[in-house]
């Protein structure tokens, strides 16, 4: 059985899904003015959040989250507009309840009471009248109102036993309860035999049904009530704990309790729902045969069949149809998984070569069993890497805050806009891209984006837009942050970097290593340390971070119109497809993502356009052509490449360019094994892999032979070490 | 013979609560995550008691409410309202709404079971 730590780990994770369901749901409310399917799923997520939080004993959360349904009860019913300042106080709280659950999670320090601030807004939001002062009280069962109408007063019956025990404990009280039920209680799907029970639970019950009500059989219908009970309830049970019993039932049936002795009935009487007897009894229906009224003890209480006929046991039940959503699996045993898959690619490899070897005809069973075999060695790996795959919601969701935070500290209005949320990307990287992508987006509003007056000089809107987007893109996830602010100051920027001796004074830059010179550890554009992007963190620690999961940061900026920041990252940290290739001797992998075809050279036409620069004409467009063997230092300039194979790749920014090599032999799975650990980083290289016949392949980086191809100083950083 | 118990909520920490409070007890639970899926589930889950959240997407417990006292087989069954209110508004609407009785969230875990063995006599 799950603990409750379990049960509480369970809830903490959910409750960071409802906050991105509210977050998204204020979104909507924002943007589209018929927003009551948004409010509502905002209402549900904080109501949920309230929830499971009592259950926890996160009083304050409660508390809170209380105070904010509230709020949100009272959008829900129209009693409050929506406005700019209505959601802005919204998106606050929201923050808010986010703080709350951290707190609750002990990630951040504890709360002990909710923001003043946001409460008297929250109260001043309300509807007069509508203040909600206290919490709601962890409700007990409040007590009930018996119907004393109609009560046709009824001496005891069939008391088979005098109340001796009454006179040995004086606490032992004698009830009279009449209970004549509805139709409607039958209807709502109560079983009068349960209460029954439940009375014979508090004490000793002597149960007359009678009968005399009940319909001739043929004219009986489903439901009719024709039954009414009297029990005479012997027992030590408080008023509240008999009346607790009907508690469900109150107006589904006529209920009348009265204690049947003078010396405990003041103490009894709390509500004036138990009544002395004042008078004998009317004649009711005439005394009941035996099986009907009989006095019975605790032990024999009559219990009718249930409403609904329960299964018998010898009934098998139907399969359990349980609609599980999710298993929690530990990560290690996710990750164990995939490093077997990539030990079973390789092996698979390794029989590949082996029957190759062996010399056996391609149409031979062995040859298709095997294909069957990378078949499947394929889909599990996919199937794997889909159990890692989340989508980038969770963190786009969280930058909607850092963006709000960042816009109020620098008085910059700011709009967010997302796209590509639901694209998906490994959850190790996921995690780890929360640090970058906040301190972009922070770095964004406090560099990129002009202040109000600025704006309004620029002819632009005062609010300034920020772009998050998330797509996938030959084989890579490629996330971009673009703002439409001012663009990057070059000579700024190179001033600055001179100073701090970053670059020396005479190097002849282009625009893009100017804008590189952003990344270099140490450069900080603004003269003071900001408040907001300046916590010691430069764009350095990004590209960093970003490299270290096996990605690129670039940077573009137009002057005047805006600055965007592309990351590029893997798809997995694993497992890819590739072509193998040959390249002077060696055998390399190209990603086969970055692939868009292969051609022969002497099928397309190759024009030169400088001594060592080749374009070559492909379905329209020149395409630069870059040999691998020379990008990889394997070999100087070819002259005759026709017995050679182009293969046109396309890098993250859409560029493509023709790869030289000299033979394809197959594409495959292949294992990824980073070089980084022993090597360092590679120019050209991501990383290596093992072939079938056990030798070591490098993995190219299509991106960078590409781009260092087409700029001979592609970083600033080189010029520097120039 | 175990009692078949059909919850319908859809905030999982409550689905989990529920499972938690009862499995162990032996009752046989089915869990579905909103009114919708829990009315497709009704035959297959074959319960003796539906426990039912009020606040959820697609169909709110007072729309699984009345479409299980609407259906054939299920009409009598016992329904219990989870619900964090404890006002009698909410109290008298889902009675009215054909509604056995209600469990105030937070729940005791003693008190569900007392609740649900009032209920169908388990």
């Amino acid at each position: 059985m799950a603990s409750l730590d379990d049960l509480k780990e369970l809830y903490f994770q959910e409750c960071d899904e409802l906050l991105e369901a509210m977050a998204e749901g204020l979104r909507d409310m924002e943007n589209s003015p018929d927003h009551s399917e948004a409010i509502h799923s905002v209402f549900r997520a904080v109501h949920s959040i309230k929830g499971g939080a009592g259950a926890f004993d996160l009083s304050v959360l409660v508390d809170y989250a209380h105070r904010f349904e509230t709020l949100l009860d009272h959008i829900r019913a129209g009693r409050i507009q929506t406005n700019a300042e209505l959601m802005s106080l919204l998106h606050r709280a929201g923050d808010h309840l986010s703080d709350h659950i951290s707190a609750a999670k002990g990630q951040i320090p504890p709360i002990a009471a909710a923001d003043p601030k946001i409460i008297s807004a929250m109260e001043a939001a309300l509807p007069t009248g509508a203040s909600d002062p206290e919490a709601e009280p962890t409700p007990d069962f409040a007590p009930l109102a018996l119907s004393l109408a109609e009560l046709t007063p009824i001496a005891p019956i069939a008391e088979t036993r005098d109340p001796p025990i009454a006179i040995g404990n004086p606490a032992l009280l004698r009830r009279i309860i009449r209970f004549a039920p509805h139709p409607a209680l039958y209807r709502a799907g109560h079983d009068p035999a349960l209460f029954m029970r439940a009375l014979a639970d508090l004490g000793q019950i002597e149960v007359t049904v009678h009968h005399a009500q009940l319909p001739p059989l043929d004219s009986y219908q489903t439901g009719d009530a024709g039954l009414f009970w009297e029990i005479v309830l012997t027992s030590d049970a408080t008023a509240h704990e008999v009346q607790g019993v009907f508690e469900f039932v109150e107006d589904l049936a006529e209920i009348t309790i009265r204690t049947d002795s003078d010396a405990t009935a003041a103490q009894d009487d709390l509500t004036g729902q138990e009544s002395r007897p004042t008078a004998a009894p009317e004649a009711i229906a005439a005394p009941l045969s035996a099986p009907n009224a009989t006095g019975v003890d605790t032990q024999s209480a009559p219990a009718p069949a249930p409403a609904h006929p329960p299964v018998s046991s010898d009934t098998p039940a139907p399969q359990a149809t349980k609609s599980v959503a999710t298993i929690r699996v530990n990560l290690d045993r996710v990750d164990r998984l995939i490093n077997l898959i990539g030990e079973l690619v390789i092996k698979e490899a390794m029989l590949g070569q082996t029957i190759e070897t062996a010399g056996l005809p391609a149409n031979s069973d062995i040859h298709k069993g095997l294909d069957g075999v990378r078949q499947l060695a394929s889909e599990i790996q996919e199937s794997v890497m889909a159990i890692r795959a989340q989508p980038l919601k969770s963190v786009f969701e969280r930058m909607h805050r850092v963006v709000r935070e960042a816009s109020d500290a620098t008085h910059k209005p700011v709009r967010l806009i997302t796209e590509g949320e639901d694209t998906e990307v490994d959850k190790t990287i996921i995690e780890k891209l929360v640090d970058p992508l906040t301190h972009m987006l922070r770095n964004s509003i406090d560099h990129g984006i002009e202040a109000r007056a600025a704006r309004i000089t620029a002819q632009k809107h005062e609010e300034g837009i920020i772009r998050l987007s998330a797509a996938h893109r030959s084989g890579r996830i490629v996330i971009e942050v673009s703002d439409d602010g001012a663009g990057i100051n070059r000579d700024k920027v190179r001033h600055i970097a001179e100073a701090r001796g970053l670059v020396a004074p005479e190097a002849q830059l282009s625009t893009a290593e100017i804008d590189n010179l952003l990344f270099l550890p140490g450069f900080s554009s603004k003269d003071e340390i900001s408040a907001l992007s300046g916590r010691g963190v430069g764009l350095d620690v990004v590209r960093r971070e970003i490299q270290s999961l096996g990605g690129r940061v670039t940077i573009q900026s137009t002057p005047g119109s805006g600055t965007s920041f592309t990351i590029s990252l893997p798809l997995t940290l694993a497992v890819l497809q590739g072509m193998l290739v040959d390249v002077e001797g060696q055998t390399v992998v190209i990603p086969i993502n970055a692939i868009v075809e292969t051609i022969q050279p002497h099928t397309v036409q190759i024009h030169s356009t400088g001594t060592h620069t080749r374009v070559v004409q492909n379905r329209g467009e020149l395409v630069p052509l870059v040999d691998a063997g020379q990008s990889l230092n394997l070999r100087q300039a070819l002259h005759n490449i026709n017995d050679r194979i182009l293969i046109v790749v396309e890098t993250d920014k859409f560029n493509r360019a023709a790869l030289l090599v000299d033979r394809i032999h197959d594409t495959r799975q292949v294992v990824i094994k980073s070089l980084e650990e022993n090597y360092g980083e590679i120019p050209g290289i991501s990383a290596a892999t093992i072939l079938g016949n056990g030798r070591i392949a490098l993995i190219l980086d299509p991106d960078e032979i590409v781009h260092a191809a087409a700029t001979p100083h592609p970083l600033a950083l080189e010029v520097c070490h120039a | 013979m175990s009692f078949r118990i059909l919850a319908i909520d859809d905030s999982r920490t409550m689905r989990h609560l529920i499972g938690a409070a009862l499995e162990p007890h032996g009752y046989d639970m089915h869990f579905a995550e909103d009114g919708i899926a829990g009315i497709e589930v009704l035959p297959q889950a074959d319960p003796h008691l539906v426990i039912t959240d009020i606040n959820m997407p697609r169909m709110d417990g007072f729309g699984v409410i009345e479409a299980v006292r609407a259906s054939d087989d299920y009409a009598t069954i016992p329904i219990l309202v989870l619900t964090t209110e404890s006002g009698a508004d909410l109290k008298a609407r889902a009675r009215a709404s054909g509604a056995t009785g209600w469990i105030v969230k937070p729940f005791d875990e003693e008190k569900l079971r007392a609740i649900i063995g009032r209920t169908i006599g388990a």
